[in-house]
Order: structure tokens, then sequence, then C-alpha cells
């Protein structure tokens, strides 16, 4: 049998025939679309092109030298500044979301403030945070260029994203969820908790992952905090820069441009591995 | 027995006077069901007999509201209420969860514990709401895989499964085919022998069909409360008479 209601290029086309402005729309959406697709492949492309041949062994030794740019310190301080910036600001970001969202009354004065305030901070370039954490974390504070410094400072620049992301994925579970649970005589506490979070979770998680992302891209707030050195650090008060830093090192001083292409592989691929990650979290959670 | 006993009761959103002097008394063990044009206070009544207008800001309620006896705004906690006064909302609203943990969550809320123990609750309450043939299998799916009539009958199940006396309904049937909508009138006559019924309903044959006795609604007053058949074949009233006569509404 013939299928009737197949969907074809050219079908379209013909049904455009006597319109020529929705033809127009359609191509120029078409367009946008292939655009943006092609900007990033190419980008990729490139990047993988350029990077995978410099890729070797050395290049993951436990000791950076100025023989062998090793990307291997780098690599662990990002995972440990990413864990700590996101282990300081996913509570405190969540829970004041749960405040903002459940517990405030919906027009308070003050939940106007905070969410203004909130939306303000997201928009600050993140050098504004590097100098803020140079002045309070690294002088003030006397932790100097350490860890420590860097994802404290890096916790305050993502507070505001993951507050916003948590509450929006609040808002989005519907109210008939929290009145079926009241319902059923459930209090506040339990009624967040064992429904509305749960709901709630691929939204925040989305959030965690925009985090990540700004945590693992980050150069300019990291290079005032954190400091630029190349090694495994000794504790959480060592200096030691992540793989954007490194990148950035790496080509502004123009020696090793394979190694900084090849440490752009890595973080392509570290980025992949964390979002592939947290969508099976998210998916495993909300199937239970 | 009376069961409620609602006493000169107003209730106000924001300045709006939604409910006007109301006096109702529900006996044990019948279905009552409030009638009455959209926005007239049919809900709103049914929504402050288990205390569900504490959610909703700006709404001031002032007289009595009794069950067995003592005030549900001054004499009881408030979760023990919606316990003892369980409701049925009017879209089927499952949580995103599995058809078990959904029955489940209101035991565990009182503090039911034990795997056997809850089975027990599970099949009781899932019978009890005529369903438990259709997901025995499936009770760790999600609820959500269920048909819209299924998902009511599910969330009346999972009412049933605090073992409240009163049932609330909220217009249990007006998102359902006329299947499921005879189903749950079926399951509702049923239910009578154990609980108290007071169902919300646009259906005036629905009205008729199940309940014991009918509130009439206009306008935040109840215009004619009496028994089903009485209201509906004497009403003493005119605009009741008009409004079941299907001149207005």
């Amino acid at each position: 049998m013939e299928i009737i209601n197949k969907h074809t290029l050219k079908g379209s086309l013909k049904s455009y025939r006597n319109n020529p402005f929705s033809a127009f729309l359609f191509l120029l959406v078409m367009l946008a679309t292939v655009l943006s697709f092609l900007t990033l492949l190419f980008l990729v492309g490139y990047i993988l092109i350029n990077g995978i041949p410099n890729i070797s062994l050395d290049l993951f030794d436990f000791t950076y030298t100025t023989e062998n740019a090793s990307v291997m310190p780098a690599l662990i301080n990002t995972l440990i500044m990413t864990a700590l910036a996101l282990l300081v600001s996913g509570p405190i970001g969540i829970f004041s979301a749960i405040y903002l969202v459940e517990y405030a009354k919906r027009d308070n004065r003050l939940v106007n403030v905070i969410r203004i305030t909130a939306e303000t901070l997201a928009g600050i370039p993140s050098i504004v945070y590097g100098l803020f954490g140079l002045l309070f974390f690294v002088t003030a504070l006397g932790w100097s260029y350490s860890i420590l410094a860097g994802a404290f400072t890096l916790a305050i620049m993502i507070l505001p994203l993951i507050m916003r992301t948590t509450e929006e994925a609040l808002k989005s579970v519907p109210d008939v969820y929290r009145e079926g649970s009241y319902g059923l005589g459930a209090g506040k506490l339990r009624t967040v908790f064992k429904i509305v979070l749960p709901a709630a979770v691929p939204g925040i998680l989305a959030g965690i992952i925009l985090a990540t992302g700004r945590i693992v891209g980050e150069t300019a707030a990291l290079i005032y905090t954190a400091g630029t050195v190349a090694q495994i650090p000794k504790n959480l008060m060592s200096s030691g820069r992540t793989l954007s830093v490194h990148m950035y090192n790496l080509a502004s001083e123009g020696l090793y441009m394979n190694q900084a292409y090849a440490t752009a592989v890595v973080l392509l691929i570290i980025v992949v591995i964390i979002n592939t990650i947290s969508g099976v979290v998210a998916k495993k959670i909300t199937k239970e | 027995m009376d069961k409620l006993v609602v006493e000169k009761l107003d209730l106000y959103y924001k300045d709006f006077k939604a409910l006007k002097n109301i006096n109702i008394n529900i006996m044990e063990k019948e279905i009552v069901a409030f009638i009455g044009p959209s926005g007239c206070g049919k809900s709103t009544l049914l929504k402050t007999l288990n205390r569900m207008n504490d959610l909703v800001e700006g709404c001031r309620i002032t007289g009595h509201v009794t069950l067995d006896g003592k005030d549900i705004y001054k004499d009881m906690e408030i979760n023990m209420l919606r316990k003892r006064v369980g409701m049925v909302f009017q879209k089927p609203n499952p949580f995103p969860m599995s058809i078990y943990d959904n029955i489940a969550y209101g035991p565990r809320t009182h503090g039911v514990r034990g795997k056997a123990k809850l089975d027990d609750i599970i099949e009781k309450s899932l019978r009890d709401a005529a369903i438990w043939d259709e997901v025995k299998d499936r009770l760790k799916k999600s609820a959500l895989g269920l048909s819209g009539g299924q998902q009511q009958r599910l969330c009346i199940a999972r009412a049933l499964a605090v073992q409240p006396e009163v049932l609330l309904m909220d217009e249990p049937t007006s998102a359902l085919d006329p299947i499921s909508t005879s189903k749950i009138e079926d399951l509702v006559v049923e239910l009578k022998k154990d609980y108290t019924i007071i169902i919300v309903t646009h259906n005036m044959q629905q009205a008729a069909r199940i309940s014991d006795k009918t509130a009439f609604f206009l306008l935040g007053e109840v215009v004619e409360y009496n028994d089903t058949e009485k209201l509906f074949s004497m009403p003493m009233d005119k605009r009741t008479e008009d409004y079941i006569t299907g001149r207005f509404g």
C-alpha cells in the first residue's frame, strides 16, 4: 500500500508555490539551522583535527616540565575545582530556591529583591568575580593563590545560576502534585522533599550542568584567585591551574600551541562525559 | 449521626465574599452532592472541609466547621484532619512515580512501615477503588502511563489508603469519558458502605443518580439542601427549579 501522508521536501516546497512569503520564511529558518549546525561542526572538527594528532601518553604524565607540557595536573585541578565549587554552591543554591518557591509568600518584597539581585549577579562578567576573589579570599582572608580561593570564587559566581534554574524547575512542578500530597495529610517538608524535589530533578540537573560548563570554561576569575601553577596541588591551599587556564597560558606563551589544541580536545571530552553522566542520572532518578 | 457540621460560615477571597452564611449538616455514610453553576462556591466550600483553602493567599474564613463535634479549625491538627477527610481532585493527579508508590505515599506519611503491611493496604485500596485487576501486574510501572479514567480511580485508591472517614470529591468525572464516569459512579455508591462522601458535580443527572442529599448553590449561598429525590422532584425554591429544569446555569 502506498503511504499517502508522507512528507517530502518537494511536497512542502510545492505547497509554498502560491505563498512566496511563507516560502521565504521557510528557507530562512532552514538556513539558520544549517548555519548554526555547520558552525558547531566546524568548531568541533577544527579542534579534533588539530588536537588529536598531538595527544600522546606523555601528555598525561603527572608532572609538568618545560620539555613536556603535561595536561594531567590541570585535568586533576579541574576536577577538584568543579567538585569543590559545586559542593559549596549546589546545596546553598538549591535550598535557597526551595525557600523562595515553597516557603516565601508569593509577592513578598524580600523575595523580589533576592530575585533581582540573583539576576544581576548572573549577568556580571566573570573577571569582576575574579577581582572580588583576589581582594577578599586571596588578600583579606590570606588564602593566597589557592584552589580553595578559586573554588569559592567560582561558587559565588555560579550560585545565582543554580538558584535561578532550580527556582524555575520547582515552579514548573504542577501545583496539583502539591495539593495531592497535602490532601493526604502530608506536611510541607515531606511534600517538598518526596514529591516536588524529585519531580524537579531534571531541571535542577540542567542547571548544574550549565554551572559545570561555566566552571570548566572559566579563566578570568581563576587567574586572579587560583593562580597558574601547573602542578598537582599538595593541598587545597596550593595554587593550581585548571584546563582552561592551562590552555590560555599555553596559547598566550605561544610555545606549546600543539599541546593547547590537545588540551582543548581533553576539555571537550570531559564536558561530553559530564553531560552524559548527568543525563543518565536524571533519567534514573525520574524513572524511580 | 452528624459527621460534619458547617455553621454560619463566611469565606472571603481578599474583598470578595465567596461564601455567605453557610449552614449544612452532613450525616455519616451518606452521599451528598453539591450542585450549582460555575463560580457559585461549591468547590470552595468543599475545600474548607479539609482546609485546602489554607493554601490560598488572602482567603479568610469565619464560622465553624466540626467533624464528630470537634472544630477542625481550632481543635484539630491539620495533617490529621486531612488524613480523616480525604480528597479526590477534579483532574486526576497521580504523582510521577510507580502505581505502588503512589498508593503507599499516604500510609508511609502516617508512619506505616513494613513491606507486608504496605502490600496489604495497597491491594485492599486498589480493590476498593475497582482498579486492582487492571494494574496488579504493573504495580512497579509509572502511574502516568494509565488512562485518565484509571488515573482517577488510582487517585481514589490513594485517598482510601490512609483510611479516611470522609471523602471529598471535586468534580471527579468532569475530565473523563462516559464509560470511566459510570465506573466511578458505581464505585462511589459502593464506597458509601464505609465512607461519608461529598461530591461536587456539574452534572445534575449524576447528582440525582448517586446522592442521598443534594445542596444547590447560587452566588455563594446554599439556596436549598434536601433529600435528592425531593429536591429534584419538588424543589421548594423557584431558583432551584429554574436551575434543574435547565432555565439557566
